[in-house]
């Protein structure tokens, strides 16, 4: 058996120490690769930049669970920390299914944390989690106080004085779904063509092909898409000076340039091996041919 | 009756929202308030029930059967149980929290993480430039996955914006056809469990 022959037949435990090298290395020491932000990133950090305290609130919906956490917590808490340091107030959203509250605690308790001068109730609050999914979104659009009755914590919305004056979506600047589903478009459907409200969307990479024509078309305002996006949207905050946290997606983005590149030199590697061991066995069906 | 109600209910409901929504009356407003913030809700809310007793009798068969891997079913059974006792206990209190932040996020985690691995063994072995729609996709896939990613703009300046390109030309021309197909595709199903002629969703064949 030839070399390349023996390397197609290499044991997986060695791809897989490869990767966890790639991956783990950078996370102890980063890299510090520069992060250039694209157009979508742009418009919907942009967008979030123009508002201010006097604007209507900006509604930010957890849509995601543990399971893309390293890719859409980021977004979710760069998101909240761009709105509360602009003082905008914020509506976080537990989400449309169950799994999803957990994040969206989570997501809030840390970047509150960071934010001591911002009280609840006055410059954020938290709404939970209320079974309907499509027919939450349409709920808002009508009243937020009757879909919810109560934030996460059990207060009644109408105490909350940040949502008084806030009925439905006509008071609301801006409503971003941070997904790892397909809910931007149910926001899109039910909220941005029912009601107009603007939507943003940030999702995890492998989602975000499927919301460029919504960008094109303007239905979207603008989109994260994966951990790129959101290491782009700690370096659009980054660069305003703004506060970033640990800028998580941004040390992520290293171990994911180095575990991409790992693939693919694993992808050309297995191709030469594939074409090399398939020219020799035909060049030996051709001599046995012959023979 | 089974049957026929179902459909008659569907066909009523279907209708009156379809309708509803050309009609800016008071009164076309207040029944799509109604229907969608009371009824839609309670329906929605009672799923979940129906869900957890879906669940438990899956499992409970599967245990006093003691058919392969049961274990694993009252491992399940407990976790839900433990976990909504924790809920309604505490009021979601720090140990709930904790109970989600340190066990369940973790554990997801890994779980999905263990995808980087196999993705890396499977482009290895499976992703091979046999014909030339694959070589396409080869290529196409391997540009995408140096451009999204900052080394690519290191390597060579121009990769992102070839990457944008790719993603806001063919990309989006493809995903625009294919969702054209699928709204379509929406519309007529919609029309055909309005009209009776799917009945799928009710069980059965």
């Amino acid at each position: 058996m030839g070399f390349w022959q023996r390397f197609l037949q290499l044991d997986r435990k060695w791809i897989f120490l490869g990767i966890a090298i790639v991956v783990i290395i950078p996370l102890i020491k980063p890299i510090g690769l520069p992060i250039k932000p694209t157009k979508p990133v742009i418009d919907l950090f942009t967008y979030i930049d123009t508002l201010g305290p006097e604007s209507g609130p900006v509604m930010v919906v957890t849509g995601f669970d543990p399971s893309t956490m390293p890719e859409l917590m980021p977004m979710e808490q760069a998101l909240l920390r761009h709105c509360l340091t602009k003082g905008i107030p914020v509506i976080s959203f537990g989400g449309l299914y169950p799994a999803y509250i957990g994040m969206a605690k989570m997501a809030i308790d840390e970047v509150s944390a960071d934010f001591p001068d911002k009280k609840y109730g006055e410059d954020y609050v938290f709404l939970g989690f209320i079974p309907g999914v499509s027919a939450v979104i349409l709920s808002i659009g009508i009243d937020i106080a009757t879909t919810f009755g109560n934030d996460y914590y059990g207060t009644p919305i109408d105490s909350l004085p940040m949502l008084r004056g806030v009925k439905n979506y006509s008071d609301i600047s801006l409503v971003v779904d941070v997904s790892g589903t397909s809910t931007p478009e149910y926001w899109l459907m039910y909220a941005q063509e029912r009601y107009g409200v603007n939507i943003g969307v940030a999702c995890t990479a492998v989602s975000a092909p499927a919301y460029y024509a919504f960008l094109q078309s303007g239905q979207f305002v603008g989109m994260m898409g994966g951990m790129k996006g959101a290491a782009e949207y700690e370096e659009l905050m980054a660069r305003k000076g703004y506060p970033t946290g640990r800028r998580n997606a941004t040390i992520g983005m290293d171990s994911q340039s180095l575990a991409h590149l790992l693939i693919i030199l694993l992808i050309i590697l297995g191709n030469a091996g594939y074409f090399i061991v398939r020219r020799g066995e035909r060049r030996r069906g051709i001599i046995r041919r012959k023979r | 009756m089974r049957r026929r109600l179902p459909v008659i209910i569907a066909f009523g409901i279907g209708f009156a929202m379809l309708i509803q929504y050309f009609i800016p009356h008071p009164r076309s407003e207040e029944f799509y308030n109604v229907i969608v913030q009371q009824w839609f809700i309670i329906i929605y809310a009672f799923m979940y029930i129906f869900a957890l007793r879906s669940f438990f009798m899956h499992h409970i068969t599967k245990v006093k059967k003691k058919k392969e891997g049961y274990i694993f079913s009252a491992v399940a059974m407990v976790s839900v149980l433990f976990m909504l006792l924790s809920g309604l206990i505490t009021s979601r209190g720090p140990f709930f929290d904790s109970l989600y932040n340190y066990m369940i996020a973790p554990l997801q985690g890994t779980m999905f993480s263990l995808l980087a691995f196999f993705i890396a063994s499977a482009a290895f072995r499976a992703f091979r430039a046999r014909n030339v729609q694959a070589t396409l996709l080869l290529v196409t896939a391997t540009i995408v996955m140096i451009g999204r990613v900052p080394i690519g703009d290191y390597l060579w300046r121009g990769m992102p914006d070839l990457v944008e390109w790719i993603m806001t030309v063919p990309s989006m021309a493809a995903m625009r056809g294919i969702r054209i197909g699928v709204g379509l595709g929406a519309v007529a199903t919609a029309m055909k469990i309005m009209l009776g002629i799917e009945r799928s969703y009710m069980g059965g064949e």
